[in-house]
């Protein structure tokens, strides 16, 4: 257990490892000199010069490279002399933007994220299941006929598109809410969850309907299950049967798809928060893009590189306890 | 008195291409404390039945009587039927592994059913199990109760299913094809096993298989099943010592055996006929060596003496020496 | 030579149709499934719509890319005059706010551009993942893991946040090529894993011991025997692939590093329309449809097909 423990880790390293290294790539190596581009107007070949001692930018590569990695675990320095910057652990560079450190950039906009990413998931988790595990058990019923029709439409929407009609719908229209925006659940709870409906509701949408359909199949199929069978055997109510036999093999694989999917998200519900103008970690990476502000996409690229291997390695924790078939190899 | 009547029992399955009707007016009985060993091919209807008798089957209509211990099964509302189900008929399945729940040990499946039969408490229903577990010989019942069915052979799991089986100290025992999936060996000591807990405990065994072998083994009584209906019905001695139906004759024919001469071994030639259109008249008649005219357009009666067997020869035979 | 006679058992229960080849049957049962058909018969008007995109706006007489200021507001910051978007018997879809352009025009050409996009990426993904996916299975040992490993390495990337970064460094050059080229990028893998677990139990079975035992050469084994099994559950998932791509096309077009302007997409037609989605609803609505329509009729079929390829049967 602890020799799979710490080989799942040793992996979970190497594959951000390998991250960093193919983000840095792409960042460092392929577009114009970032200090040309903070030298700004009236640049001086001292200046520039300068910047590129400042940054960082004049000593080879795979030093570039390291000192980054070293940065990350245990800060650095910029420059050198006087002019010495600090980045405090973990450093992950500063934003040529506006000089902030990436890390503190990137917290800020976390909670916001998060607050998307957790509310939509509890909802199309619950919903999505309901709605599959119900289709199940109600198998070619017109119940089922009707819900999978149902989720197959949501499912192709796409999300801008649900989105904007349901702020037409409930915002414009009806009147029943305020236009998104982000307000800490710290100040105001109500005014937070007010907010988030919107969003919650339009990647529940979509995600729900993937839910539904694939827990109507995974539990078609385990209601045919011999066990299942053997459960009804020994006189269990068919409620037991579905809950305590059939869920906890049924839902199995939904959670897989769940932490997968949730650890994507955190990573910054990029479309979502562009609609809803919700200053998240998508909306920081778009804007760092568009700007070439390398640091910050770097910084995001390998946080949310970090969700999605972190909640692989979660999943797979969760189903070796769940599953006692599954062995740690 | 008998403790399960089968009367006239009847099962169809609707299906887009039509009914399939997969028993056709079987009846039969067990009596306390006896085994009755149906014998088929597969597709024979035995395994319907034994569903049927456990008021398990979800699309199928069934009609026709069941007397289970004094309660009709047939037709009876879900609740009482699933009352009986695990307290007084109990039923083990053909392949252990995919019959036993693979993400619960051992011993909460096997107290499960005590629990919600006799109200136990999860320690009385826990020990009870492991008690079980020692008495279908599972060495350190103790520590296995613990154990997830993966962890455990073939023949170990087909203990646990027994052991599940009795946890409410059922009447009948219903094995269906319980030694199919195992190992030769295996088999003899899953057979001795179900031998031994009926002598103990007094069941009422109703063994479903294919396999003449097992009846020989374990049954007092045999009813032998094709296309749904019972083609012979007789007492096990009676039956190996002198078949009336052909059909019976060629499942005997295709049986290794260790005494007596060495014999080819003659399969039965064909496959069992589709039930979805079952053959006018005597549905074995496609395969049948010994068929007559009256036997592809008139279904024979299951009738005679010394036992009854559904089969035209005995009647114009008994005609020919009347 | 005459083939040998069927005895009468087996004649009797003979009920497979003799002499029909699978792709046949699979043929039929899609002939029989109200779904499939709904999918391909909306998956052929858009490719028709796209192919006889000139000839379509030839018969309403608006380019995609010709201004029409006179349609819209200046008052009202560009909004169309009239209602819906400024639909009337000479624009079908309306206008596009803030410049006039027909919207039935660009959404016929938007959607050349999208169904390109969309299954160019899913053969690039197809192909490298059907190569890669059967390298691996076939060859195992060091290959299989290092190839299994690169798999697992694309996927545990944040895909959009890399597509748009990787499509925005990219140098200047064809635009949609590029988005071809990133999208299969990240494509293939999942293709792979998939032909990479079926070869694994086709490389046991006997068909392809068989094979081997013959003398047949690697090569001709997977040619001969491993590829045209693979074909179906391939077809099945490069099917429901095109969907996602056009989804995927859509969101980097909405996000702003799709298409080049002038040309358009419903990606981005969707992105201007977030900038007006409050004043002219209609003009997100078209391409919104035209969206849901495709990777809904897309799903439908690649849904039909895994039922009709399903040896079990009816499936589901």
């Amino acid at each position: 257990m602890i020799r799979y423990l710490a080989l799942r880790f040793a992996g979970l390293a190497g594959v951000l490892l390998v991250i960093c290294a193919v983000t840095f790539t792409i960042f460092y190596v392929f577009p114009a000199d970032p200090a040309l581009q903070a030298c700004g107007k009236s640049c001086t070949p001292e200046r520039l010069a300068m910047l590129h001692h400042q940054m960082g930018l004049d000593r080879p590569l795979w030093q570039q490279f390291t000192d980054y990695l070293v940065g990350i675990f245990a800060g650095r320095s910029y420059g050198s002399g006087p002019l010495a910057v600090q980045c405090h652990f973990p450093c992950l560079g500063f934003s040529y933007q506006n000089n902030m450190p990436v890390w503190d950039l990137m917290m800020q906009r976390l909670p916001t994220t998060v607050s998307i990413g957790v509310g939509a998931a509890l909802l199309w988790l619950v919903g999505g299941v309901t709605v599959g595990v119900v289709s199940a058990l109600r198998k070619d019923s017109l119940l089922d006929r009707t819900m999978m029709v149902g989720t197959l439409t949501s499912a192709s929407l796409p999300i801008y598109f649900t989105a904007m009609a349901l702020t037409v719908v409930v915002v414009q229209i009806g009147g029943l809410l305020p236009y998104s925006s982000y307000v800490p659940i710290a100040e105001d709870p109500i005014g937070w969850t007010k907010n988030l409906i919107l969003p919650w509701v339009a990647l529940a949408l979509l995600y729900a309907a993937m839910y539904a359909r694939l827990s109507r199949a995974s539990m078609v199929e385990t209601m045919a299950e011999p066990y299942i069978r053997t459960a009804r055997a020994k006189g269990l109510p068919e409620r037991t049967v579905v809950t305590k036999h059939g869920l906890r093999a049924g839902l199995t694989p939904v959670l897989t798809v769940f932490g997968m999917d949730l650890g994507a998200l955190l990573g910054g519900a990029v479309i979502t928060e562009s609609v809803f103008g919700l200053p998240g970690l998508g909306q920081l990476t778009i804007d760092s893009i568009n700007k070439s502000d390398q640091p910050v996409v770097m910084g995001v690229a390998l946080l949310a590189a970090f969700f999605i291997t972190f909640a692989n390695l979660v999943v797979d924790l969760l189903y070796a306890a769940i599953d006692p078939q599954v062995r740690y190899a | 008195m008998s403790l399960l009547t089968v009367r006239d029992l009847v099962v169809e399955f609707p299906t887009p291409k039509g009914t399939v009707r997969a028993v056709d007016g079987l009846s039969f009985t067990v009596d306390e404390g006896r085994t009755l060993g149906i014998v088929g091919e597969s597709g024979s209807g035995k395994s319907v039945t034994s569903l049927a008798i456990m008021g398990l089957h979800d699309k199928a209509q069934v009609s026709g009587s069941i007397d289970l211990a004094g309660t009709e099964v047939v037709g009876a509302d879900r609740e009482k039927v699933r009352a009986l189900r695990g307290r007084r008929v109990a039923m083990i399945f053909q392949d252990p592994l995919s019959s036993l729940h693979p993400h619960y040990r051992v011993g909460e499946q096997i107290a499960e059913a005590r629990r919600l039969h006799f109200g136990a408490s999860r320690r009385a229903a826990h020990k009870h199990a492991v008690q079980l577990l020692a008495d279908v010989g599972i060495p350190h019942p103790d520590e296995r109760a613990g154990d997830y069915p993966h962890q455990f052979s073939g023949g170990m799991r087909q203990r646990v299913m027994i052991a599940m089986a009795l946890a409410c100290e059922p009447d009948l025992l219903i094995a269906d094809e319980p030694t199919t999936a195992l190992d030769v060996t295996v088999q003899a000591q899953i057979l001795e096993l179900i031998a031994r807990i009926q002598r103990e405990r007094g069941l009422a065994v109703l063994m479903i298989t294919h396999d003449l072998g097992v009846v020989a083994r374990v049954a007092d009584d045999v009813l032998v099943m094709y296309a749904g209906r019972a083609v012979e019905q007789a007492t096990a001695d009676e039956l190996f010592a002198g078949p009336r139906h052909p059909y019976t004759r060629g499942l005997l024919g295709s049986l290794p055996r260790l005494t007596g001469p060495p014999g080819e071994l003659t399969p039965i030639p064909g496959a069992p006929p589709s039930l979805l259109r079952p053959p006018a008249g005597c549905p074995f008649h496609p395969r049948c060596s010994e068929r007559i005219d009256v036997c592809e357009t008139t279904r024979p009666a299951l009738q005679g003496a010394p036992h009854p067997a559904a089969c035209h020869l005995l009647t114009i035979e008994k005609e020919v020496a009347g | 030579m005459a083939a040998p006679p069927l005895t009468t058992e087996a004649a009797g229960s003979a009920s497979a149709p003799a002499g029909q080849s699978p792709w046949r049957l699979v043929g039929g049962r899609l002939r029989r499934d109200p779904a499939a058909l709904a999918g391909l018969a909306i998956i052929a008007l858009f490719v028709l719509m796209a192919i006889a995109a000139p000839l379509l706006t030839a018969l309403n007489g608006h380019g995609p890319n010709e201004f029409h200021p006179e349609k819209i507001d200046k008052a009202l910051a560009g909004a169309p005059k009239g209602a819906f978007g400024g639909i009337d018997g000479d624009f079908w879809l309306g206008v596009e706010p803030g410049t006039g352009r027909d919207v039935f025009s660009r959404m016929v050409y938007g959607a050349r551009v999208s169904l390109l996009i969309s299954v160019a990426a899913t053969g690039v993904a197809t192909v490298v993942g059907t190569v890669l996916g059967l390298t691996a299975g076939f060859a195992g040992g060091r290959i299989d893991t290092f190839i299994s490993r690169i798999m697992d390495m694309v996927l545990s990337f944040p895909q959009l946040i890399f597509m748009i970064a990787l499509v925005s460094v990219l140098p200047e050059g064809n635009r949609m090529l590029e988005l071809v080229f990133v999208m299969g990028f990240f494509g293939w893998p999942y293709i792979g894993r998939i032909v990479r677990g079926q070869t694994l139990t086709l490389r046991h079975r006997e068909f392809v011991d068989a094979a081997r035992a013959t003398g047949m050469l690697r090569t001709r084994i997977v040619f001969r025997e491993v590829l045209p099994n693979l074909l179906a559950p391939v077809l099945v998932y490069a099917t429901l692939t095109i969907p996602i791509n056009i989804g995927t096309e859509a969101a980097l077009s909405f996000l702003g590093i799709g298409v080049r302007p002038p040309d358009s997409s419903w990606g981005q037609m969707m992105s201007k329309a977030i900038d007006w989605y409050q004043v002219d609803p209609t003009f997100f609505v078209v391409p919104g449809v035209c969206l849901l329509l495709t990777v809904l009729a897309f799903t439908l079929l690649g849904d039909a097909f895994r039922d009709a390829l399903d040896p079990r049967g009816a499936g589901r």
